[in-house]
């Protein structure tokens, strides 16, 4: 007992351990945040050299490069690694280092569980790519894994991917458990919930998403389990089950899951729109009821995606109007964030070119997801490129434009140097430009009819296509440069003040750059 | 003691790194030996990969909770961290209610819908074109292909094991509460003592449980296979045992924290925890026994 | 009444379309407003929610740049400090929400009409199979399986691509014009999706459900379209080729095709030569087995194994037949005594003892196939 008090006493004196046992055995927000943002870093080079290999068999029509087994693992784990190795650890990598500064919290608020939460993902994910290793090869049944074909007719490795999903299913949950307690219980005195900046409470609103359909993703992996392994009929309708009950349970997790994706960065992209106007958020409250109301609808809006299916028609007609309905709070967010920019001083700084196309880009996902929502228009957009240009619209130019704003937006305070300007406003162009070549022909490939999934197509749709694999190789190169920037950026660079953006607000600009290791271990009034 | 009032944030720690390599190795073990077995090759690697990882976790719980109640114990946990403890532990029962929905969910949909469809009902009464001589029925006894999945001769009824089982889990959450008054109270002998009865009452149902499970297996062929009655049947209830079995073993854990004199009045959170979690498993069983017995 | 809506959305979608040039663009960058009622009524939909984001898009857009070109820094513009305004939310809260209700009208007629499948004049059972379609025609007790045409030279590169490289099949759907034709769909495996875009008509072909979809055709014509739900490697390669002929030329086809069914019956009866089988044999094994097993029976192992000298087909005969027509369960070996005729099955178990230096001498007759799926 004495030992522990021991330890207790020296805690706020201390810097980080030194060698690998400070990442190991670490507690400390900022350490963990900075792993979860590596480890989001390299999955997003694994899964983007997959989608690289996806473009490359695309480039022209027939077969080159990989076979058809081949190209649906690519597919698959492209999917899998971007949603759950890239864009959610980036996120929680983010929430990990800004919230408790952004709240005046010394830490999170479970810091050993926080640890944890980390180190499960190297390993799901280490189960999961070695998949591509075993027999029969990696899942090759989409991102969306539908029964039967991920479990009749999957390979062997699916049960692997299974217990992988559960993992990061764990890590997910304490992660969101760690987040919600942390907002709740560790704001500094005096900030009241409608004080709380928008990222915090983005991310309170997604950390409930993620408790509440995590179990759910976890629920219909086990009775995919229980349907190879334990003769269950669950998704075999000879023992009274239905595939499409998959679809449903999936989709139940799967809708609120892509708000999960894009929620933080509505966050972080109201922080840089307002700073870099230097003018204050238009309509905050407006902002957090929007999005509230977002992840409300996104419960009853799941069926969506199985416009086709064969839903009898009352289900189609109630699952088209609340989709449509999404367009309102989102439209309002929209609009908040162009008034915001509207009369004030803009300067254009990387986080704030990032910011400025996540919302016209965002916009364009957004139209064609409402194009999406009329359900007789969809039965022609639907496994359509348009459905991958509209999802790739709002997960590229959303989500990860809103990590790279984000990242380039807090690289100061995280590194304590200033990152390269030039080379970060090339990362932005180069990157604008080589994912609007890349993703904007796959609105005219659905339209004329190219299905999603598919390794070789029909010849009416080389040009595009062929278009669409040099942007893509563009944009992939790019974020070589990124990692780059940041590389030189914590090696060293202009000193960064502790406020180095003139219109930046908000508690985590008034501790030094480099943020020290320990901050706010006792809490800071807010008036 | 000005210290206290400063939220603990705890030293570096080895248990996250170990929870880590254990619950990889048990579950790649787990897959590894599904897999081989499926494909009759040898599941003996398998299944020592799965005990070592099993081991690990074990260490690791028994670490990890130890340290955490040394801590509270050394009173390094202020009012603060405890409001944290329960923002956590409550959420976690949150997602495991959200994990039981889907079961539910999927429970609801085949008989609402997928069934009665293959029987010729309602919207897409067309699909029983392709099971002739199917009927739609609930409890689902014969399956649209009984050749592929045998249906079960019978199933459980209500009123008979079901209904003792319910009869002792809510006696269980009478218990449980007692016990926290009487914790509350400082009365120590009446916290064992009706500590000890839930425990005997939590263990009560889990024998019963299994003897169902048996008579169903051997007498009346339901099984998991026996078509999506069985399927269902099994998995809410299975995994509400199984929930059921976690719970006792938090009580019992919890007494031997009261045998060995931990919690006071005031502060005695793990037991708090546990007994919600008692709560929780008890309604699942509610829901269960109306969803899946009675109606 | 059915014409009257199509013209007031055409309507709508005229009005509805800012930007002109969009809709007469290239057909390839644009949806096909298609052949039929259905088809036509989304392009209509499609056309005035597309006019009405584009002409949201300006508005917003528009503000947007004002400012990016006007208020910046670097212009000395100073910032104004306003951060809300009631009227103002409350408004783009309702506007949207109305241009929404305005939207859901016409799409609400549209689906009720596509969910209507009473009263078809031609019923047609398409059951999905990796990777090919089978199409029975209900009421007149004849079906086949539609193929992928294109040769496996064409997909590899050694050969040019034909004009309609991955979209032409053996033998094409056909139907009669002007009359409305309902589609049962389901599926023998995994889950498929049936669509071709100018008919406007993508339904799931789901295992052990089914599906039901309507199309009138009203031009006579070719229409090609593709499997749109991933089902595993040959996904890309199961089109679906519609062809829609003028009633009479449709009668005298359907007569024709029950009389075949009926001479295929017959040629069970027939004695077979090895040769006549290896013939036959060849062409449904380059149809149905290649795909897998691939052209010269190498296969691509563990997978799909190979054919070459392999036990599976040089040894036991009944073992190769129970392979062949009840399938594998498990794998991916379908189980083929319900795809293919009596003659088929003996003549692809022919060839395959004899093919690609497998020289077993032996054969197997439609007649022994009868007698061993009659047992």
């Amino acid at each position: 007992m004495s030992a522990v008090a021991d330890t207790h006493s020296q805690e706020h004196h201390h810097g980080p351990a030194s060698g690998i046992t400070r990442w190991l055995f670490t507690t400390n927000h900022k350490d963990i945040g900075t792993m979860y943002l590596i480890f989001s870093f390299a999955m997003f080079l694994l899964g983007g050299s997959m989608a690289m290999v996806i473009r490359a068999e695309l480039f022209q029509p027939g077969l080159q490069i990989v076979q058809p087994e081949f190209f649906n693992q690519m597919t698959t784990m492209h999917g899998l690694i971007m949603v759950f190795g890239a864009v959610m650890p980036a996120f929680v990598g983010l929430a990990n280092w800004m919230l408790p500064l952004m709240i005046g919290a010394p830490d999170m608020a479970l810091p050993r569980m926080n640890n944890w939460s980390f180190w499960l993902l190297p390993c799901a994910f280490l189960i999961l790519v070695s998949t591509l290793f075993m027999q029969g090869g990696a899942p090759n049944f989409g991102w969306t894994f539908y029964a039967p074909l991920s479990t009749t007719y999957g390979p062997p490795s699916t049960t692997f991917f299974i217990f992988a999903i559960h993992i990061m299913g764990i890590s997910s949950i304490m992660g969101a458990i760690n987040v919600i307690a942390t907002i709740l219980n560790l704001r500094a005195p005096g900030m009241t919930l409608m004080k709380m900046p928008l990222f915090v409470w983005t991310w309170l609103i997604t950390a409930f998403l993620l408790i509440a359909v995590m179990p759910v993703l976890a629920g219909v992996v086990t009775m995919m389990l229980m349907d190879i392994h334990f003769g269950t009929s669950f998704f075999d309708a000879s023992g009274g089950g239905d595939p499409v009950l998959f679809q449903h349970v999936f989709w139940f997790f799967g809708h609120p899951e892509v708000y999960i994706m894009i929620l933080p960065a509505f966050g972080a992209i109201s922080h840089i729109v307002s700073a870099f106007s230097r003018k204050p958020l238009f309509g905050y409250a407006s902002m957090v009821y929007a999005v509230g109301a977002i992840a409300l609808l996104s419960f009853v809006v799941w069926a969506h995606h199985m416009f086709t299916v064969g839903v009898p028609l009352t289900g189609q007609l109630f699952f088209m109007y609340a989709t449509m309905l999404i367009a309102v709070p989102t439209g309002v967010k929209v609009f908040n964030w162009v008034t915001t920019m509207f009369r004030g001083s803009l300067t254009f700084e990387t986080p704030m070119l990032f910011a400025v196309a996540f919302i016209i880009l965002f916009t364009i996902g957004g139209f064609s997801g409402l194009m999406l929502a009329i359900a007789p228009a969809d039965f022609q957009y639907h496994d359509t490129y348009f459905v991958v240009a509209h999802f790739h619209y709002v997960l590229v130019p959303g989500a990860i434009f809103g990590i790279f704003a984000a990242a380039y937006f807090w690289l100061p305070k995280w590194t304590g140097h200033m990152y390269d300007e030039t080379l970060g406003k090339t990362h932005f162009w180069l990157s604008f430009v080589g994912m609007n070549l890349a993703f904007f022909p796959m609105h005219f490939l659905g339209l004329a009819g190219m299905p999603r999934r598919i390794p070789d197509y029909a010849l009416q749709f080389a040009d595009f296509n062929m278009v669409s694999s040099i942007g893509a190789f563009m944009f992939g190169a790019t974020q070589i440069l990124f990692l780059f920037i940041v590389v030189k950026c914590v090696r060293g660079g202009e000193k960064a003040p502790a406020k180095p953006w003139e219109g930046a607000e908000g508690l985590e600009w008034t501790v030094p750059s480099p943020a020290p290791y320990h901050t706010f271990a006792t809490p800071p009034e807010v008036k | 003691m000005a210290q206290e009032q400063s939220y603990y944030v705890p030293e570096q720690s080895k248990w996250p790194i170990i929870a880590t390599v254990g619950l990889g190795l048990t579950l790649y073990g787990v897959a590894s030996i599904m897999v081989n077995a499926k494909q009759g090759e040898s599941t003996t690697l398998s299944w020592l990969m799965f005990f070592a990882g099993a081991l690990v976790m074990a260490y690791m719980l028994f670490g990890w909770f130890g340290s955490v109640i040394r801590e509270g114990r050394a009173g390094l946990y202020s009012d603060q961290m405890d409001r944290s403890f329960r923002w956590g532990m409550s959420w976690f029962i949150f997602s495991e209610v959200m994990f039981f929905a889907a079961f539910f969910g999927a429970l609801f949909y085949v008989r609402v819908f997928a069934v009665p469809w293959l029987g010729g009902e309602g919207d897409k009464a067309t699909a029983n074109m392709l099971w002739e001589g199917f009927q739609a029925s609930w409890p689902l006894v014969n399956n649209p292909d009984p050749e592929a999945y045998p249906g079960p001769k019978e199933i459980i009824g209500p009123w008979g094991l079901p209904l003792i089982n319910t009869i002792l889990l809510v006696s269980s959450s009478f218990t449980i509460t007692v016990a926290h008054h009487a914790l509350k109270a400082g009365n120590r002998q009446k916290l064992k003592l009706w500590l000890g009865a839930t425990i005997l009452l939590g263990l009560a149902f889990l024998v019963l449980q299994a003897e169902e499970y048996m008579h169903a297996y051997q007498d009346l062929d339901l099984t998991l296979s026996s078509g999506i009655y069985g399927s269902t049947f099994f998995m809410l209830t299975g995994f509400h045992g199984a929930h059921v079995t976690l719970g006792t073993i938090m009580l019992i854990v919890m007494f031997f924290r009261v045998q060995k004199g931990h919690f006071t009045e005031d502060s005695h959170f793990g037991f708090e925890a546990s007994s919600w979690y008692w709560h929780f498993v008890d309604v699942v069983w509610l829901c269960l026994f109306v969803f899946v017995y009675i109606i | 009444m059915r014409v009257q809506s199509k013209r007031a959305l055409r309507m709508v979608a005229v009005a509805g379309v800012l930007v002109p040039s969009l809709g007469q663009a290239d057909w390839t960058m644009n949806m096909s407003p298609g052949v039929t009622g259905t088809s036509n009524d989304i392009f209509g939909l499609h056309m005035t929610i597309l006019g009405i984001c584009v002409a949201i898009g300006v508005v917003v857009f528009g503000v947007m740049f004002w400012s990016i070109i006007a208020h910046r820094k670097s212009k000395g513009h100073k910032p104004a400090n306003f951060h809300e305004n009631t009227v103002v939310e409350i408004l783009w809260t309702i506007i949207p929400f109305a241009i929404l209700v305005a939207m859901a009208i016409p799409a609400t007629a549209t689906l009720i009409d596509m969910y209507d499948t009473t009263d078809a004049d031609v019923d047609i059972k398409v059951t999905g199979y990796q990777w090919r379609w089978q199409y029975e025609y209900v009421d007149e007790e004849f079906g086949f399986f539609s193929n992928l045409s294109t040769p496996t030279d064409q997909i590899e590169n050694r050969q040019a691509k034909g004009r309609n490289y991955l979209l032409e099949v053996d033998k094409p759907l056909k139907v009669p014009v002007g009359k409305k034709v309902r589609f049962l769909l389901t599926s023998n495996d995994v889950i498929h999706s049936w669509w071709v875009p100018e008919l406007g008509v993508k339904k799931d072909a789901i295992p052990g459900f089914i599906n039901e979809a309507w199309t009138r055709i009203d031009e006579p014509g070719i229409y090609r379209g593709q499997c749109t739900e991933l089902c595993g490697k040959g996904h890309a390669f199961m089109p679906v080729v519609v062809e829609a002929v003028p009633e009479e030329e449709y009668q005298t086809w359907v007569a024709e095709q029950r009389a075949a069914a009926e001479r295929e019956r017959q040629l069970t009866e027939k004695e077979w030569t090895l040769e006549e089988l290896m013939e036959r044999g060849e062409s449904v094994y380059n149809t149905v087995c290649a795909a897998c097993h691939q052209p010269d029976g190498s296969g691509s192992p563990p997978a799909f194994p190979s054919l070459r000298g392999t036990a599976v087909v040089t040894g036991d005969m009944d073992a190769h037949m129970d392979i062949v027509v009840n399938g594998v369960s498990g794998t991916a070996m379908q189980a083929f005594g319900e795809q293919l005729s009596e003659v088929e099955l003996a003549a692809v178990i022919t060839y395959e003892r004899n093919a690609w230096g497998n020289n077993t001498g032996e054969m197997v007759s439609p007649k022994e196939i009868m007698e061993y799926m009659s047992e």
